[in-house]
């Protein structure tokens, strides 16, 4: 079987760690850019990758953002290991946020991290369990059509 | 005709070949060489921070010159503001412009004129509800050229409004050849500009077919003839037209106060530059109605092409701004209350296009090919970032050998690995002797 061709990308995050802050998202804009994504998909991938990394950082111990860019998409799963999150559709209203009071006072933690994320991408999954962390995988086309068929 | 015209330059034989211009360009569009810089035609911006960093003073800008004014019946000078920052401020405005027609000008207009009127349009332009923002100003040539290739999804966000110096000119050379008869193309306008990027704009204009200015030359380059020529007096000038709103439009901060924004981001210097970008682009700017953009560290004072010290011509700037608020008023010099539709020359406009000459390849598979190869390449080496190899960085290195512009043994560090990997193999091979040789180690001579 013909393998699809593929690069793939694997940055492991540390909870609580600021001072890098971003740096997987932002390494991640540069290979997309590099490999010629229509800069427009880059700009929805760049926003949720980040704050899916943010996510990590602030909630969770550890985790890791994947990334699998193809030909006709780019495919990102980011899983931590964390809290969890007990009420999903909660979560993923605008402006609701669980940030600790020392995040939102550096500015994170705004409660659009996740509405954010579904808004960037074409397909949107997440799993999440008690005590043991949450996987989000999303799914982004180059092609708009693509897009609307996918 | 050449596919780019570019006004930075490089003097070959002053160039040592060293790393401060290939690791100080933005946009990393700086190669050594041959023991010389060479500058990637299709990344350079023309910010001119090369020219700034240059310690054997290799790196240039082309300009046009007071020869070029020869073929033209009437030539008009147009004076960035900047200019006036050169002259302490005890020199009135009025003498620095007589002082232009005296190295052969007919006449002076200043841009500053053009300011003022795009300094109305922008505030109509952010009352409308339907624009992406934050607005990114469109007057400085190095930051469009930077948007068009490390941000084009920004591009929606550029003001398409053409810049004072266009502005200026298109008013001046409608007005004049009316006033005096003379055929339009008969008449030379020249940008007297601190910048580089402004003289690629002339040749290569940005958001429209043909530039409104027939050339641009250097401050630098006629600030000896200038200085000679500025008369002692203000008994026998012209009288000065513009008013500060306009001329403030010279510092970092300008374009602010004559728009009278209280929500605006102010950012220049390059690198800076590149940093607010970012954000904007991860939409942390979203609450910020305008951002005033300038390549150069304090804005166009701060030009390569200027001769004083920046911040000596930003405290001369701020006097000059003092003393005409209090006096313009008396002297009878009001802004520009309105303006006109055609001044801005809507029609001419055309879009800014996006230059993605960050993506590796056209052909998408072969992009991702050598994304993968240049991933692996880093991986080997050192991560020193030294710009030995003449490439800027390791990174850049890695992706020049992706591209087949470098090899890995231009890295010294690889390189003398591979010297002692084989010193090594030298020393294996000596030390083993076939069985047909004997004890007897004496040789016969």
């Amino acid at each position: 079987m013909k393998s699809e061709p593929s690069v793939l990308l694997e940055t492991a995050l540390e909870g609580a760690c600021f001072e890098t802050a971003g740096e997987a998202s932002s390494k991640l804009k540069l290979v997309l850019q590099q490999i010629g994504v229509p800069s427009d998909i880059v700009r929805r991938i760049a926003i949720a990758a980040y704050e899916a990394e943010m996510n990590v950082i602030i909630h969770a111990a550890r985790g890791v953002v994947k990334a699998a860019v193809y030909p006709n998409r780019t495919e990102i799963t980011v899983e931590d290991q964390g809290p969890g999150i007990p009420d999903i559709s909660l979560a993923m209203k605008e402006g609701y946020s669980t940030a600790p009071d020392y995040v939102r006072e550096m500015g994170f933690g705004a409660g659009m991290g996740l509405p954010n994320m579904l808004r960037c991408s074409d397909n949107f999954k997440i799993e999440t369990v008690i005590g043991q962390g949450t996987t989000i995988y999303m799914v982004f086309y180059h092609d708009k059509q693509e897009a609307k068929l996918g | 005709m050449a596919e780019y015209f570019h006004s930075v330059r490089l003097t070959a034989k002053h160039c040592k070949g060293c790393v401060n211009c290939i690791k100080r360009c933005p946009t990393e569009a700086i190669r050594i060489r041959g023991g010389k810089a060479q500058i990637t035609e299709a990344r350079c911006i023309d910010c001119g921070e090369c020219i700034r960093r240059c310690p054997s003073h290799a790196k240039t800008a082309y300009t046009d010159c007071l020869a070029d004014l020869a073929r033209y019946k009437y030539n008009i000078a147009l004076p960035a503001p900047a200019l006036y920052a050169q002259f302490p401020p005890q020199v009135p405005v009025n003498c620095i412009t007589t002082g232009l027609t005296k190295l052969g000008f007919d006449e002076v207009f200043e841009v500053a004129q053009g300011a003022e009127i795009v300094t109305l349009a922008i505030r109509d332009y952010l009352k409308r509800t339907d624009i992406k923002r934050p607005a990114i100003s469109s007057a400085c040539p190095a930051v469009v050229r930077m948007i068009q290739i490390k941000f084009p999804e920004l591009i929606e966000h550029l003001v398409p409004i053409d810049a004072p110096v266009e502005v200026a000119g298109r008013v001046v050379r409608a007005e004049r050849s009316r006033e005096l008869g003379i055929d339009p193309e008969e008449m030379g306008l020249w940008f007297i500009t601190p910048c580089p990027a402004k003289m690629t704009a002339v040749r290569q204009p940005l958001g429209s077919e043909k530039s409104n200015i027939t050339g641009a030359i250097g401050i630098s380059a006629i600030y000896g003839d200038l200085l000679k020529a500025v008369p002692d007096s203000a008994d026998r000038c012209n009288s000065r037209r513009a008013s500060w709103v306009g001329v403030g439009w010279a510092m970092a901060g300008g374009e602010t106060s004559a728009v009278k924004l209280e929500n605006s981001l102010i950012v220049h210097d390059i690198h800076s530059l590149n940093e607010v970008l970012e954000q904007v682009a991860m939409g942390k700017f979203e609450y910020v109605d305008y951002i005033e953009a300038l390549a150069c560290a304090g804005g166009c004072i701060g030009g390569p092409l200027t001769i004083e010290n920046r911040f000596v011509a930003e405290q001369c700037m701020k006097r000059r701004l003092k003393d005409m608020r209090s006096e313009d008023a008396d002297r009878g010099i009001v802004a520009r209350q309105g303006y006109e539709e055609a001044e801005l020359g809507a029609h001419e406009r055309r879009a800014i296009e996006p230059r993605p000459i960050m993506r590796l390849d056209d052909d998408i598979f072969k992009a991702m090919y050598k994304v993968d190869l240049m991933e692996k390449t880093l991986n080997l080496l050192p991560g020193l970032d030294c710009g030995s190899c003449g490439s800027p960085n390791c990174k850049a290195l890695a992706e020049d050998i992706a591209q087949g512009n470098a090899s890995e043994t231009d890295c010294i560090f690889k390189l003398r690995e591979r010297v002692r990997d084989l010193a090594q193999e030298m020393v294996d091979i000596a030390q083993k002797l076939p069985p047909s040789f004997g004890n007897n180690k004496e040789k016969d001579n």
